[in-house]
């Protein structure tokens, strides 16, 4: 059986846990076993996981797992996978994800996979590729122990509806008390968080100042996309070090890709350059991000970006 | 208090990667080596800044690999830590690695267990977090913020999906370190002097067996050459993300 651990949020199931589920059903069809769900806590309608190819959903209610301590996550996701029999235990390469996976793998004395990007080949083997050296080459990791756990790197494939809802169970196991205390969590509301983003409008030195920021934000509001920025501009403080994408920030994986006055430096790059769809938008026509770019455009940025609102809005408009 | 910090070697951030003809292995030519830069600048210098507190202690280094390795491990040196280890193995995978530092720091009493969120090379991020779980110990990822008056209890800022989230926690435990826990600092002439006599153990391996291995690298798909969009025909671009890409 392959089980998958859906994550949800206060009770409610992001795009990362229907992508994960979507994974171990396809990769329960190539091995020709069934898929499950595992949720923990509070957990909103874990039925519709039978949407995306679950054929059960088993649910430990215990309240106390909606805070995450890896510690406990891990046992009792553990004792699950055991209890169940399953032989591929399928995590998303969240925040959450990347606290647990190692913790499993390592208690399970599991081979693992942190991130991958496409679905498992099982013709010869087991084997999962996954994105290395920040982006720049691709992976194929061979995984020879009877027990696997994998992450799914987020947007690396679209949660496919296949069936009905499915029935949930309640699984019984002892959650150990926690032994980490939560003091608080503060998350900044309405925006999309840049990992899950799918699509990003960031901007970097080109904008000469943080006072000039509006264009951007103004472009991120119209597409409803999440805003980033350049290491430079987040080390001068212009921008909050949560929006850096790049080697030494966040490495992102959105559908469209806006870059806003970035010169594309290969740290920078390295973080990005897996966005299915990228823009470059710089006056400089030797800038090296036109290399990495589908669409280019050199001119005046405080010329283009607020030709390009327009022209977002009036598509918007008519859309 | 004592704060062991794990130091991984990776290739320079401006690396160019290449491959061999097999596609098996990296193409170690003119690549320059580093400290993982989550590791030396935010674990190492945060473990520091700790021990120089005035709740003093000591900082140990542990890397699990060959011998040249050592340039890096001398570097942790020179910025301040007291003693290394190597762990004389050649990994091929996050759980050997983990392994080895687990049953090193099982004898070593260890207050905290820095390092890095992840490596630059492998992107796992699931050393921490494997660490801890052969401790049986908490592991907080992704902090960016550390402090402790006492050294038995710490208060810790981690970074989650789109905002922060802040723990307390007793020691010991597992951390891995997000930019903002320090600032980088450079080694001086007296520190690199240094260095040289500071101890740097030197341990066998104990017997692991791999359980999942990189066996084939590829390079990311070429982009197809870039599309030029005049600027003041920003309705073209919309048109084409919208028809072309159908990425809006």
């Amino acid at each position: 059986m392959v089980l998958v651990f859906a994550e949800s949020q206060k009770g409610t199931f992001k795009k990362s846990a229907f992508e994960a589920v979507t994974y171990g059903y396809k990769t329960a069809q190539a091995l020709g076993t069934s898929c499950a769900a595992l949720v923990l806590g509070t957990a909103n309608d874990a039925a519709q996981l039978g949407k995306y190819g679950a054929s059960k959903v088993f649910h430990v209610a215990d309240t106390s797992l909606d805070q995450l301590d890896s510690q406990v996550h891990t046992a009792v996701i553990a004792a699950a996978a055991q209890q169940v029999g399953a032989k591929v235990v399928i995590l998303s390469n969240s925040s959450t994800g990347k606290a647990i996976l190692g913790r499993l793998a390592a208690r399970l004395r599991a081979g693992s996979v942190a991130g991958a990007n496409s679905l498992p080949d099982v013709s010869n083997g087991f084997v999962v590729k996954k994105g290395v050296f920040s982006g720049k080459a691709i992976a194929s990791y061979a995984i020879s122990s009877e027990l696997k756990v994998i992450s799914v790197m987020g947007n690396s494939l679209q949660p496919e509806a296949v069936g009905a809802d499915a029935a949930v169970e309640a699984l019984n196991i002892p959650v150990p008390a926690s032994k980490v205390k939560i003091v608080s969590v503060s998350r900044i509301e309405g925006t999309v968080p840049l990992p899950e983003a799918e699509l990003v409008v960031s901007a970097g030195r080109g904008m000469k100042g943080p006072e000039n920021w509006g264009i951007v934000e103004e472009m991120a509001n119209i597409l409803g996309a999440t805003t980033a920025c350049s290491r430079p501009v987040a080390d001068t403080h212009w921008r909050p070090h949560h929006e850096h994408v790049g080697q030494t920030g966040i490495a992102i994986r959105p559908n469209l890709y806006i870059a806003i006055g970035i010169s594309g430096a290969i740290q920078h790059l390295a973080g990005v350059n897996n966005s299915k769809t990228i823009v470059v938008i710089n006056k400089d026509p030797e800038a090296p991000f036109f290399k990495a770019a589908d669409y280019g455009v050199v001119g005046d940025l405080f010329e283009v970006v607020p030709r390009l609102n327009e022209a977002f809005k009036k598509f918007k408009a008519n859309a | 208090m004592k704060l062991l910090v794990c130091v991984s070697k990776t290739p320079d951030t401006t690396t160019k990667i290449v491959f061999n003809a097999a596609g098996n292995e990296l193409d170690t030519n003119g690549v320059q080596y580093i400290m993982n830069p989550y590791d030396e600048w935010y674990a190492l210098v945060r473990a520091l800044e700790l021990k120089e507190s005035p709740l003093g202690g000591s900082v140990t280094i542990i890397n699990v690999g060959p011998d040249a390795n050592d340039a890096i491990i001398r570097k942790g040196l020179a910025i301040g830590a007291d003693e290394a280890v190597r762990i004389n193995a050649d990994p091929k995978s996050a759980l050997n690695v983990a392994f080895q530092i687990a049953e090193y720091a099982k004898q070593g009493n260890f207050d905290m267990i820095l390092l890095g969120k992840e490596t630059i090379d492998y992107n796992g991020s699931e050393i921490g977090a494997m660490v801890a779980e052969f401790l049986d110990l908490p592991f907080i990822s992704y902090a960016s913020k550390l402090d402790t008056a006492d050294g038995k209890t710490a208060t810790i800022q981690r970074d989650i999906e789109g905002g922060i989230e802040v723990v307390e926690v007793a020691t010991p435990f597992v951390l891995s370190a997000a930019k903002g826990l320090a600032e980088q600092r450079i080694p001086n002439m007296k520190g690199i002097m240094m260095a040289k006599s500071k101890p740097l153990n030197v341990l066998a391996p104990a017997p692991f067996d791999e359980l999942s291995v990189p066996v084939h690298y590829d390079l990311p798909p070429a982009k197809a050459s870039v599309r030029m969009i005049a600027p003041e025909n920003m309705e073209e671009l919309v048109r084409l993300l919208h028809e072309e890409a159908k990425v809006i």
